[in-house]
């Protein structure tokens, strides 16, 4: 009965409020914190302390500590050229291109989900992405421009370090570093591209391995190939499809390839590349300009 | 002109991102180059006037005495990542709620897809199996490339330009490099794209995908064109014309170096020297067959049971 929804809670016989200083809100006003007290408590306590090394008003120290305790951010130094910071300069083209990446790394592993690596599964699930699965479609398809975008920025990442000379000693190996990644960016997105197993995916795939079988010495129509033994069956094309053809086995090949191991092939070649932007004196430039006239050699 | 064969073609979703690339890389060489203008500028000024040499902070932004050389990454670099990587999510964002990705058939080995095309990135490299043996194409050429791409900091001995845009104090690098990017490699991918239809025949732009179009064209190898017979022959001419061919380009190189660049040969090792001629003299190699397979409807230069070049 004392549940009925007529009934009217009694009244309360002071109201608390401003007006009456015994009230229950004035009390409790009193005995409150300001703001900045608060705050100076809570960076007393074990758990900031623990987790936050350094203050956080604005001095230069702190600015450098900012960068420096964070394991994410210490890739950075604490202070750079101060033209290096201009879009002009780098166009950022790395940074995106890592971003990227990072993008494909998360929106492919929501995808991994959602995917089988078999035959008649793997289109199957391409269909439930782009039907049922709640912003699968939306997934996929960030998952597939964000790669293309991925090989363009590399390949303009490329052409502004070639543009401003930033290979030139001591940056040679990072360039090397570089090319590498250059080619695994590649590898990754071609082996993406069979997965969804439809025909845009299989002749892709098709036409790409045919090559490997005319590689010299080791494909079965490379020249000397044949007269070395190797038929369809045993030659390097085999070995990247697991048979002779395009098939289960390729496209399981091709999953692995792409989820697992040039991803952790990339990643390393990443930090190094990081760790040698690092230890090749940060970035490269915009550096003062040399003039013929005072080369010596 | 069908314009409704141009449309499928730049619609097509997957050719979608060689559009960007059309815009992208255009805008980027006239960036670098306005920057290298911005430097070549102020290089010319400073080696007219030994004073502002001892001066001059040597970068043409600005600078005044006592600003610090270097600023805290923290704001002022992050704060810039930061706007990249929310700009960067945006437009992927709105990009794929604009255009879906292209899911096609199930996977058909029966049913040819005509034309057959690798991924977009590697159209560059199946566009040149139209001028040379699959192995080199497939093989050998991107081997090179990246080969050639590697070495490249230990053959540039200039040490001019280092770090900072410029085109007065590189220009034959840059001039190498861009035109292996610009055209052997991008410019490829686009005819690879957009000009090669079924059959992987040569359609302008805007003319109809004709799936029953025959090619009626007859190709040469050259000793045909020099009537010479035999097997021996056949080899030892192709091998000549190669070899020849190879020797005249090195050799004009060479003469337009010693002439020109005598610093470079100065400054270069043997094997540096002789590294970048051959990866020139393959570079040619790649331009001249093409120009001969397009404007002369010659295929292979040498002929031999093993292989074609
Ligand atoms: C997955 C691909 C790649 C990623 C994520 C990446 C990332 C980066 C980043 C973030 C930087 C810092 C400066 C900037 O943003 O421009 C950088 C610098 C550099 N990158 Fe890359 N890069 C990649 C591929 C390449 C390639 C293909 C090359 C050359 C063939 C290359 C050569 C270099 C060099 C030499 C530097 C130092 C530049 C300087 O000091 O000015 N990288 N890279």
């Amino acid at each position: 009965m004392s549940h009925g929804h007529d009934e009217v809670p009694p009244e309360p016989e002071t109201p608390a409020g401003e007006g009456n200083p015994g009230g229950l809100f004035t009390k409790l006003r009193a005995k409150a914190k300001s703001p900045a007290q608060l705050q100076a408590e809570l960076k007393n306590t074990q758990v900031w302390k623990s987790i936050f090394r350094h203050k956080l008003d604005d001095s230069a120290r702190n600015r450098s500590l900012a960068v420096l305790s964070s394991v994410f951010l210490h890739l950075h130094p604490a202070r750079v050229n101060r033209d290096a910071v201009r879009y002009n300069f780098t166009w950022g083209m790395g940074g995106i291109t890592f971003y990227l990446f990072v993008l494909l790394t998360l929106t492919g592993t929501l995808l991994m989900f959602y995917f089988h690596p078999s035959k008649g599964e793997a289109y199957r699930d391409i269909m439930f992405l782009q039907h049922d699965v709640p912003f699968g479609n939306l997934l996929r398809n960030m998952h597939r421009w964000c790669a293309h975008a991925m090989v363009i920025t590399t390949w303009l990442h490329m052409m502004r370090v070639f543009m401003s000379g930033s290979y030139k000693p001591p940056r040679e190996f990072n360039w090397n570093i570089g090319v590498l990644l250059l080619l695994f960016t590649m590898l990754l997105s071609f082996t993406g591209y069979l997965l969804p197993d439809d025909q845009l995916g299989f002749w892709a795939v098709t036409v790409g391995t045919n090559m490997a079988r005319a590689t010299p010495v080791m494909g079965h129509e490379g020249p000397f190939g044949p007269e070395l033994g190797f038929t369809a069956f045993n030659d390097v094309r085999f070995a990247l499809l697991g048979g002779s053809v395009v098939d289960a086995n390729a496209l399981l090949r091709a999953y692995i390839w792409h989820c697992i191991a040039i991803p952790i092939i990339a990643s390393v070649l990443l930090i190094v590349h990081f760790w040698r932007i690092r230890k090749d004196g940060a970035i490269s430039g915009p550096a003062p300009v040399m003039l013929a006239s005072e080369i010596t050699d | 002109m069908d314009w409704h064969q141009v449309w499928e073609l730049v619609s097509l979703p997957d050719n979608v991102p060689i559009v960007l690339l059309l815009l992208m890389v255009p805008f980027y060489t006239w960036l670098a180059f306005r920057e290298a203008g911005r430097n070549d500028r102020l290089i010319a000024e400073l080696e007219r006037d030994p004073d502002m040499r001892k001066t001059h902070h040597r970068v043409p932004y600005p600078w005044k005495p006592g600003w610090p050389k270097t600023v805290h990454v923290w704001p002022h670099l992050l704060k810039r990542e930061f706007l990249a990587a929310i700009i960067v999510t945006v437009v992927m964002i709105v990009w794929s709620i604009c255009l879906d990705a292209p899911l096609e058939e199930p996977a058909n080995p029966s049913l040819t897809m005509n034309p057959s095309k690798a991924p977009w990135y590697f159209l560059g490299l199946q566009e040149l199996l139209v001028y040379f043996d699959p192995w080199i194409a497939g093989v050998v050429l991107p081997s090179i490339i990246l080969m050639g791409l590697m070495a490249i900091p230990y053959i540039d001995v200039n040490p001019l330009g280092n770090g900072y845009y410029t085109w007065k104090q590189r220009k034959f690098a840059i001039a190498t490099f861009l035109f292996g990017f610009l055209v052997l490699w991008v410019l490829l991918v686009i005819i690879g794209t957009f000009i090669r239809g079924p059959g992987w025949l040569w359609f302008n732009l805007g003319e109809t995908w004709d799936h029953h179009r025959v090619d009626h064209q007859v190709n040469y190898d050259l000793h045909e064109l020099f009537g010479v017979t035999g097997a021996w022959q056949v080899i030892a001419f192709g091998a000549a014309f190669v070899g020849g061919f190879c020797a005249i380009v090195g050799g004009i190189t060479h003469l337009w170096v010693v002439k020109c660049m005598p610093l470079m040969r100065k400054r270069m090792s043997l094997v540096q020297y002789a590294t970048m001629l051959q990866l020139w003299v393959l570079m040619m190699l790649v331009v001249a067959k093409i120009i001969a397979r397009l404007g002369f409807t010659v295929k292979n230069f040498l002929v031999t049971p093993w292989f074609n070049i």
